[in-house]
This record gives structure tokens, C-alpha cells and sequence, in this order.
């Protein structure tokens, strides 16, 4: 067991928008080369739980750890320790650490969102030339001066051939939300990738997919974690590429982890059969 | 054949060029008889200056300031500060004197042109710490607030002996000629050209764009808003200076907010997130203006003097032109689409579709559905 790596480590995750607990003491660890899942009924905390480790948003209470590194932390004081509803007594102690979205992806979390967010007006491939920014050896000076074009030059390679492997290099002077809706996920994903993550976060990548593209979409997760050596950790509602995919699966009702396990054991769990399917209520007294 | 088109394309704009740089020579040989159009053009070659600086932060950058004027009066001052002949300075400062710190120094035009951005870019990445935090709607309001701010600092009693409060400054040196205006505007613009087709100017497009998807692609947004505002300030400065060389005489009064608006209207005329249009907007807004002009002149027909022509109706005139134009060209006239000859001979090619077009359909089926 101790050559397994952990990549992802959430710890105590609560996340409290006034009075809503929206993510309650969520913990939960992503393994290196794994494919875990988070599911869970509509409203539960998915979204929310992603954009706690992409620092969009702060925890309430909890800490987030990368490759062993601490990028999100917080504890609650004042007026949010009075108002706290999470189910984990907070440790005071817990110092606060909070990365930008922006110092995340640096360290080498990319992720995708529910609702494509693609540069609309761009052409594909500025939307991947884009994401090679962020590594690019360069200042204004010499970008504007031309001194970089070495620089420049990699950087459009690499997005070209990266392009070429997902399929999209034909598209590459289409304006991006032209597109038809599967490719614009996968561009979505092609971005991501062009970051040069270890760690991908795919929010909902099949949502509005057929059953065939759902198919090629599992296919092809696989496929980019075996080419980048990814770690992936995705939420997801379709309980066939979920089940199809996974290496382990966490389930979250209403802010809190209610099952994990291999795929067979979920499928199995009563709890997480009560919360998709509902209980009656004689059955609740 | 790309390659044909290419060339074919490249000898036309060296064509244009020298026309343009023949006119401009023509003119340059009776400066006193053609000093009307003239000066129209270098104001229009200074404005296109400002607005394509403007364009970089509102059309390529997404964040909407009018604080324009406030730069552009940075780099006016500082610039006629510096240049005033030392010699002129006792009949320029004869009311309230010259603060001795300035009284014995002056600088080359360019380096107090240089010096007029930098001193506005680092106003402007002051301001930007508080004010980019904001958006839309507020970041204008408040870029306008601070463009006031520095006018009235401007006017202050206080700052009488460098700025000359409310008597302004003359004497300022002009321009040579006017291949030095159109020189430095080219300058300007192409290096703007130059970054906005950069891995910096993608950076920029990105965030305006979405701003949630650039952040997590390792852009630290307000690091690249910062950017963008003190670039786009520099030029603003440096369009300033440029025009207290052309106007020869300064005052606060001359950078109200009615000169940002002249500004900003350029802009939303030639197309927010085009260069060209921008440029093309200068040009025909300054040069409109001027031509309208007859329109102020009493109007005499068969000895009966028509009662609208008078002294203001050009602004009126100019004014329900510019709504006809924004009405039939909802984005601009370039929209966010760069000049390219190919585009003009379509265009051209396309007239008379339209013309057959326009007869067909009668005039009173308009789109909006009425119920």
C-alpha cells in the first residue's frame, strides 16, 4: 500500500454560504492514476466541492492538500464561527492558506466546467494557445518586440500537435462556439490539457451527451490519462460511464459523504439507492 | 495562390501608403495655405492615438474606463512643463510665477513625451490597485471620478506655480511637420498593433472573454487587467503630450469629459475591438465635425434666410448622422473586424446586390414584429 501516491487529499471540507451548509466535513483522497468519481443527487455539493480545490472559493472550514502540499485552508472566526453549522468541530489551530485559482492550476490542477466556458469569440486554437501562457518564458517587453518568437513558436507547436491528438486540428481556425456541443467539451478538455496538469477535474463532462458519445467519452478519458499521466477526479450523473470508469466513487447527499467504494459496492448501497430513488415516508418514521 | 493574393494584397497597402505620404507631402508644401486640413488631420492622427489605446482596454481587454482625459492631461502638462523655452517661461508663469524645482529645466520633446506616459501609466497602475477591482459599469464611473480628480488638481490654486492653474500654459513648441505627427501615431499604434497580437494580447482577449475560465487557466487576473490599464494609460499620455504640441496652448478646461466621450464615441463608431476602425473613426469623426461646419453659416435661398442654419445646427446635424450610422451599423462600422483589402472588394463587389435588393423589399416591412 505505501507505494500508492496520493495526489488529492480533502480534509473536513465545509463550505457554508450563510446558513446552507453546502459541503459538510467532506474528506476524501484521489490516488495517482486514478479515475475516482463524485456523484450525487441534484443540489448535493459537487460543484461546490470542485470549486473548493480550485480556489474559487474559500472553505468555511477544512484544508486541501496537493501532491502533500497545503494549497486551501481556512478555520472559522468571528461572526462565521458563530454562525458555523458543519458537522466537524473546527480546529482553531488550522492556519489559514489560500491559493487563487489561477496559483491552482500553476501547481497543476486543471479542471472543465459544468457549463462550457470556453473564450467564445476566439478561434480553437487561441482557446489552446491560451492555456500555454502561464508557462511561457516571456515579458511584455519581448512579446512585443518579437524576441520571443522561439518562445512563441513552442508554444504554437505544442498546441498544434496537441490538437492533432484530440482530433480537432482541422478546426483549429473555427471560432470556438461554432462548434457542436461534444466537440466543444472536448476542446474544453483539450485546454485543460495544453495547462499541463497532473491532476484533471472534469465537472459533468457527459452532460447533454447521447448514449454513443458517452461511450467515446469514456473511451477517451481513459485514453488521456494513460497519454498525460493523469490523475482524474470528475463528477459526473451518468451512471453508466461512472460505473464503466471508475477506480472508486464518492456519493454525496445534501453536503455530506454518504458511501464510497469500488463501483459494485455503490451500486449495492442502500443509502445511496434511498437518495437517488427517495425513501417513503412511513419507511423514514 | 495564396501566396499570390498575399503579395497582391501587400503591393496595395504599399500603394496606399505612398499616396498617403504623397498627400501628405503636398500638403506639407503650403503649409500656411492648407493649415485647415492640416490640422484636421493631425488632430485626427493624435485621436486615433487615444483611441486605439482605449479600444485595448475596452475592446480587447473588456473593461470599459473613461478616464482618458485624465491621462491624456497628465501627458499634456508634464509635456508642456518640460518643453516651454526656458526663455518664454516668464511670460507664460506672469501671474503667480515659477516654482523654481521646474524653472531652469527642459527637455527634448521625446523624452518629455516619453516622460508624459510614464508619469500617466503610473498614475494610472495607482489607481488601478483600488478601481480593478471593480466592473463594467463601476470601473467607468470610477476611472471618470479619478480623470476629474487629476483635472481638478490640475486647477488647483495650490499647484499655481507649475501648472498656471486657470490661465494654462502656451507657447508650447509645435510640431515640425506633419509627417511627425502621423510618424509618432504610427508608432504608437503599431506597437499597440504589436502587443495586442501577442501571447499578452490573447492573455487579454481571454479575459475578456470570461474571466472564470482565464483565471483557471493560470492567468492572475488582476495582474493582466493592471497591464492592460497602464499600457493603454502610456498611450493615452503619450496621445496627450501630443496633442498639448498641437493645440500649442493648454488649459484644464481642455480635458473635460466631453473629451473622453469624443473619444469613446470614436471608438463604438469604428468598432469596439478593431484597430482600424478605430483609426477610421478618428478620422471621420474629427473631419465630419469640420466639414458640417457650413451648416453654421447663415443659409440664404431666393433672398429668404432658411432659420435652421445657424451657429450650433452642425452639432445637430452630426448628431442624428452619427444615430443613422449606429443604427445601420448595430456594432461599429468595422464591428470587431480588422481593415483587409479583400474585405473592401467584397464590400465593393456586394454594392450593387444590395442596391437590387434595397428596390425589391418596399421600404415600409420593417424587421420588428409588432402585435
Amino acid at each position: 500500500m505505501s507505494d500508492i501516491k496520493n495526489v488529492l487529499h480533502m480534509q473536513d471540507i465545509t463550505m457554508q454560504f450563510g446558513g446552507v451548509v453546502a459541503v459538510n466535513g467532506l474528506t476524501l483522497d484521489v490516488n495517482e492514476h486514478e479515475i475516482v468519481a463524485l456523484i450525487g443527487p441534484n443540489g448535493a455539493g459537487k460543484t461546490t466541492a470542485f470549486n473548493c480545490v480550485t480556489g474559487i472559493y474559500q472553505p468555511t472550514y477544512g484544508s486541501v492538500s496537493f501532491q502533500g502540499e497545503v494549497i486551501l485552508a481556512d478555520t472559522p472566526q468571528g461572526k462565521t464561527r458563530r454562525l458555523y453549522g458543519g458537522d466537524v468541530t473546527p480546529d482553531p489551530s488550522l492556519k489559514p492558506v489560500h491559493k487563487t485559482p489561477d496559483q491552482v492550476t500553476k501547481l497543476g490542477i486543471a479542471r472543465t466546467f459544468q457549463n462550457i466556458r470556453l473564450f467564445g469569440n476566439l478561434t480553437v486554437f487561441d482557446n489552446v494557445l491560451i492555456a500555454k501562457h502561464m508557462r511561457a518564458k516571456q515579458n511584455v517587453f519581448s512579446a512585443v518586440l518579437r524576441l520571443n518568437h522561439a518562445e512563441e513558436k513552442r508554444m504554437r507547436e505544442e498546441s498544434l500537435e496537441l490538437l492533432h491528438m484530440q482530433g480537432l486540428a482541422h478546426l483549429k481556425n473555427e471560432i470556438a462556439s461554432s462548434l457542436p456541443y461534444g466537440l466543444q467539451r472536448r476542446l474544453e478538455i483539450a485546454r485543460a490539457l495544453a495547462t499541463g496538469p497532473d491532476l484533471l477535474l472534469l465537472d459533468e463532462p457527459a452532460a447533454g451527451m447521447n448514449p454513443q458519445e458517452t461511450q467515446e467519452l469514456t473511451d477517451f478519458i481513459r485514453q488521456i490519462r494513460d497519454d498525460y499521466h493523469l490523475t482524474i477526479f470528475m463528477i459526473e450523473h451518468h451512471m453508466d460511464l461512472v460505473m464503466q470508469i471508475s477506480d472508486r466513487i464518492y456519493v454525496l447527499d445534501f453536503g455530506k459523504l454518504i458511501a464510497q467504494g469500488m463501483p459494485e459496492e455503490i451500486q449495492n448501497n442502500e443509502k445511496v439507492i434511498e437518495a437517488y430513488l427517495g425513501v417513503s415516508d412511513d419507511a423514514d418514521d | 495562390m495564396k501566396n499570390i493574393t498575399k503579395n497582391k494584397n501587400n503591393l496595395y497597402s504599399l500603394l496606399a501608403l505612398a499616396v498617403l505620404l504623397g498627400f501628405l507631402a503636398f500638403l506639407q508644401s503650403d503649409t500656411a495655405g492648407y493649415s485647415y486640413q492640416i490640422s484636421i488631420l493631425e488632430r485626427s492622427a493624435i485621436y486615433g492615438v487615444v483611441a486605439v489605446s482605449m479600444n485595448l482596454l475596452t475592446g480587447f481587454t473588456g473593461l470599459f474606463s473613461l478616464g482618458q482625459a485624465g491621462f491624456m492631461a497628465i501627458g499634456a502638462y508634464i509635456v508642456a512643463i518640460f518643453t516651454i523655452p526656458v526663455s518664454a517661461r516668464a511670460s507664460v508663469y506672469y501671474v503667480s510665477g515659477i516654482s523654481p524645482v521646474i524653472a531652469n529645466i527642459q527637455l527634448p520633446v521625446p523624452v518629455a513625451l516619453l516622460l508624459g506616459g510614464l508619469a500617466a501609466a503610473g498614475l494610472a497602475a495607482l489607481i488601478g490597485i483600488p478601481v480593478l477591482r471593480l466592473k463594467s459599469d463601476y470601473l467607468a464611473i470610477a476611472t471618470l471620478g479619478f480623470s476629474e480628480i487629476i483635472r481638478a488638481f490640475i486647477a488647483a490654486p495650490m499647484f499655481d506655480t507649475i501648472t498656471n492653474g486657470s490661465y494654462g500654459l502656451k507657447n508650447i513648441p509645435g510640431f515640425s511637420s506633419i509627417f511627425t505627427v502621423f510618424g509618432l501615431a504610427a508608432l504608437c499604434i503599431a506597437l499597440m498593433v504589436l502587443l495586442i497580437n501577442s501571447s499578452y494580447g490573447r492573455t487579454f482577449k481571454a479575459i475578456r472573454e470570461d474571466e472564470i475560465a482565464a483565471q483557471s487557466m493560470g492567468l492572475n487576473l488582476f495582474r493582466y487587467k493592471e497591464l492592460s490599464f497602464v499600457i493603454s494609460s502610456f498611450f493615452t499620455g503619450i496621445g496627450g503630450g501630443m496633442l498639448a504640441m498641437f493645440m500649442r496652448s493648454i488649459d484644464s478646461k481642455t480635458f473635460q469629459v466631453s473629451l473622453t466621450y469624443d473619444i469613446l464615441l470614436i471608438v463604438v463608431l469604428g468598432g469596439i475591438g478593431s484597430v482600424t476602425g478605430s483609426i477610421l473613426g478618428s478620422f471621420l469623426v474629427t473631419s465630419g465635425r469640420e466639414l458640417l461646419r457650413f451648416f453654421d453659416e447663415p443659409l440664404m435661398v431666393a433672398g429668404i434666410q432658411i432659420p435652421l442654419f445657424r451657429s450650433g445646427f452642425r452639432m445637430v446635424i452630426f448628431s442624428i448622422l452619427l444615430m443613422v450610422v449606429v443604427l445601420f451599423y448595430r456594432r461599429g462600422i468595422m464591428g470587431d473586424h480588422e481593415f483587409s483589402w479583400d474585405g473592401l472588394f467584397r464590400l465593393i463587389r456586394g454594392v450593387p446586390d444590395r442596391l437590387k435588393r434595397l428596390k425589391k423589399t418596399p421600404l415600409k416591412a420593417g424587421k420588428g414584429g409588432r402585435k
